[in-house]
């Protein structure tokens, strides 16, 4: 959870207004031909029918046959989501329809377990949609991109946390540690989002030695965190972990209305280098499980979707910043590589100084970049 | 009094100047040397009493600036009168990219023209840019003097090594041997780089080092750092002696700007030493030396004076009388005992007992709080400027590591050598130049 009082509740009202750029369910232009590209996903392997395909709406219909939950991701230049499907579990299909105007080589990729890079391949998008594209649009389609990315994350969200809040249900201790940290991941992905809703945020995220209002208890994660780790459940844990789904039911129902702008997205991303910075780097957050490293690694995969989904309009005003960018997010990625641990990452109480002067350094060398993109698109 | 500021208040860096930085401070924009000149007297008048800056000095100059100049043959801030206050950084290279720390160095070296002279890191960088964008300048140096800034740039041979530039190692950038009762803690001690900013005002010349890291994220990160307050020794026959934390006069003998020749023996790099880079350039060594102050302040002042070897009050020799009189080591007490004793503090480090060696030193008192355990983290950060650290400092501080007396009411806990190239005296020129050609 972060300690700033969010600087600027995002316009909760009418949705987006400009929709170019969307993923949809709706019968996509190369539905009729040949069909949409299946994506044959495995455990080791990414298999699409084609790497190519015109311009426009390009439809995937993704099977999962491995054992573990996985995504699919189209890719633009700069890791910039195009696309994307969440939490396929095994065993089930799912389809993605993402509208791409421009030609150009952009990668899909599988990412079996939900960790990593995943299984990558290039993938060519042949000629270009016609169409119109001024600043405007640019922008438009940069904060209606990521607005898709949101909701991947809190479709994502809603089941994952119900997974872990059944676990602690049926006193499942062992499933619901292993769990905690994996539900967090989705929600820590757009924390600035769910920040903007000031009331749900103290809910869901909440430390235990934050000030409330009189009446108000400690809820959410951390106090679930508290009851796995330190106490033991309590008799009151069910009724929490029912009230942690209701929130977050809460906070999937809000985020549909959201309405974003470019500053807020630039923003956005920066915070959540700040949450690293300041909770993530000192232990501070996930204090009874010290799973930290979870988060941190969900706090850059979010600021990195936010940035990707401004890099068209970033690579327009300054080019120099876009590579500075891919740069530092790689190096941050690579470090974090280090601590990985299976699916997940070692203990946060496993690092010692020296690990973590080279997170502040790295977390530092990105942020500066990271600042600067707000003015970029302003500029 | 002139009203106009000297043509030296807004440079104009001739190397790569930063984006949208190519505009002269001649329309809205906020800098410090405007509003200097707003509030001149004042500060001049201010300046003249205490800690009096460069620009004083040189009253044919007109105003008191309180700019020392950037460009010149040597780097200031070695020979600079001392400043009162000190913000020391170490940094290391968090890159091998030859071309980033290069670029980094050109950046550095026009934010350091600019802000030595009383300007912001880049033309209204605080205030007059984009509001959606962070200030490129911090902004807290805003209406400050410019306070004889002096920034001093050294290299460390670990950048060389990094860098794959051994063989631009010169051969007086030793690594110091371990010296008995060295505590040295490695994140105190080392570095790839380092910056030396020297002011009047502490905020000044936390601001520039503030805004040099910041630039450097990415391409340096911090290794250690030191703030100094209160000079302990005199650079010039100006400054009157300062005083240690342990109460006695530092620096009387120290090496002074007035003694050119003198310097050209002891601190400046020749040509002929083994590194053409080098030359008009000097070493820097640095120790942080934790002082035991409440042990100390339980010794009687005899022993406290017969450990330095001078009176505490005047800080003349034992047996003499004024502060500059020559010490007297031949000189018996009526008990047949020397009266500056054999493992006294001053005797040990004087030329007399080292065959000649002189260091130009220029440290800085310390507190950093409390210890936790009651006790003040205070000091001396030792430093001195030398032609060859492995001619002049080793063989002073293996002597005192080994004899002094001092000794048991200090620790050494962090060490550091660093290459200070020669200044910029060529236009457009810029630190650490010569690695890359």
């Amino acid at each position: 959870m972060s300690r700033r009082i969010p600087a600027a509740v995002l316009t909760a009202g009418a949705a987006a207004a400009v929709l170019a750029g969307c993923t949809s369910t709706a019968p996509a232009d190369n539905a009729g031909g040949g069909g949409p590209i299946t994506v044959n996903a495995t455990d080791t392997a990414c298999e699409v029918s084609s790497t190519t395909a015109p311009a426009g709406k390009i439809s995937f219909d993704i099977t999962n046959a491995g054992s573990k939950v996985t995504e699919f991701y189209l890719y633009g230049e700069g890791d910039r989501i195009m696309g994307e499907v969440e939490n396929i579990g095994a065993g089930l299909s799912r389809n993605l329809i993402v509208e791409v105007p421009d030609g150009g080589t952009y990668t899909t990729a599988c990412k079996p377990g939900m960790v990593g890079d995943g299984v990558r391949a290039p993938f060519t998008v042949t000629g270009s949609a016609a169409r119109q594209v001024d600043q405007n649009t640019k922008l438009a389609e940069a904060t209606a991109g990521y607005k898709r990315y949101v909701d991947s994350q809190v479709g994502a969200l809603v089941p994952k946390t119900q997974e872990f809040v059944d676990a602690v249900k049926a006193k499942n201790v062992e499933q619901a540690k292993a769990l905690f940290p994996v539900s967090r991941t989705y929600w820590e992905r757009i924390e600035p989002v769910a920040e903007s809703f000031g009331d749900i945020d103290p809910k869901i995220d909440g430390r235990e030695d934050d000030e409330r209002d009189p009446g108000v208890g400690f809820t959410g994660y951390h106090r679930l965190e508290k009851d796995l780790w330190v106490t033991g459940l309590q008799p009151d844990s069910p009724a929490i972990a029912d009230r942690l789904q209701a929130d977050i039911a809460d906070l999937a129902n809000r985020t549909k209305t959201v309405e974003l702008t470019p500053v807020q997205l630039a923003n956005g991303a920066k915070e959540l280098l700040d949450e690293v910075a300041t909770g993530k780097i000192t232990g501070e957050e996930d204090r009874y499980s010290h799973t930290d490293l979870y988060d941190f690694k969900a706090n850059v995969e979010g600021s990195q979707a936010a940035i990707s989904a401004l890099r068209p309009v970033i690579d327009e005003r300054n080019k120099a910043l876009g590579a500075t960018l891919d740069a530092r997010f790689a190096d941050v990625e690579k470090l974090l590589e280090n601590y990985r641990q299976g699916d997940g990452f070692v203990l946060y109480t496993s690092l010692n100084e020296d690990d973590k002067k080279k997170m502040t350094a790295a977390v530092d060398a990105l942020a500066e970049p990271v600042s600067q993109v707000a003015g970029a698109v302003t500029a | 009094m002139s009203e106009n500021p000297p043509d030296t208040s807004e440079p104009s860096p001739s190397a790569a100047p930063a984006q949208g930085d190519a505009t002269p401070t001649t329309t809205s924009g906020v800098s410090r040397r405007r509003l200097f000149g707003l509030a001149g007297a004042g500060v001049a008048l201010a300046g003249a009493g205490a800690a009096a800056g460069y620009g004083v000095a040189e009253a044919s100059a007109g105003p008191a600036t309180g700019v020392v100049p950037f460009r010149d043959t040597h780097q200031a801030g070695i020979v600079t009168p001392a400043q009162d206050r000190l913000h020391f950084v170490a940094l290391d290279l968090s890159t091998t990219d030859k071309a980033a720390v290069q670029d980094l160095f050109k950046r550095w070296t026009d934010a350091a023209e600019r802000m030595t002279s009383g300007g912001e890191v880049t033309v209204n960088g605080a205030v007059g840019l984009n509001p959606q964008s962070p200030p490129t300048d911090t902004g807290e140096a805003l209406g400050l003097a410019p306070s004889s800034l002096t920034l001093t740039f050294g290299i460390g041979a670990s950048l060389l090594t990094k860098l794959g530039l051994t063989d631009k190692r010169p051969p007086a950038l030793i690594d110091l041997p371990r010296f008995t009762a060295d505590q040295l803690e490695p994140a105190r001690s080392g570095g790839d780089i380092c910056i030396q900013a020297c002011a009047d005002d502490p905020q000044v010349g936390v601001h520039a080092i503030r805004n040099l890291v910041r630039m450097g994220f990415g391409t340096t990160e911090v290794r250690w750092s030191q703030l100094g307050f209160g000079r302990t020794s005199s650079t010039s026959t100006e400054q009157a002696t300062a005083r240690n934390l342990f109460g006695f006069k530092d620096g009387t003998n120290n090496l002074k700007a007035e003694e050119p020749a003198l310097l050209d023996e002891h601190v400046w790099a020749q040509g002929a030493d083994g590194s053409d880079w080098m030359a008009g350039g000097t070493y820097l060594v640095a120790r942080r030396i934790r002082m035991h102050i409440e042990i100390w302040d339980r010794t009687s002042l005899d022993e406290q004076e017969k450990v330095i070897g001078r009176t505490k009050g005047e800080g003349a020799p034992l047996g003499a009388k004024a502060e500059f009189d020559t010490a007297d080591f031949s000189a018996q007490g009526s008990d047949g005992e020397p009266v500056i004793p054999e493992d006294s503090h001053v005797r040990l480090a004087s030329a007399q007992a080292l065959r000649g060696v002189q260091i130009l030193r220029r440290g800085y008192n310390f507190v950093d709080g409390s210890d936790g355990a009651g006790h003040l983290d205070a000091g001396l950060f030792f430093v001195a400027f030398v032609r060859d650290p492995g001619k002049q400092f080793v063989p002073m501080q293996r002597a005192l590591a080994r004899k002094d007396t001092l000794t048991e009411y200090i620790e050494h806990n962090g060490s550091a050598v660093f290459a200070c190239p020669p200044g910029l005296s060529a236009p457009g020129s810029y630190w650490g130049q010569g690695l890359f050609t």
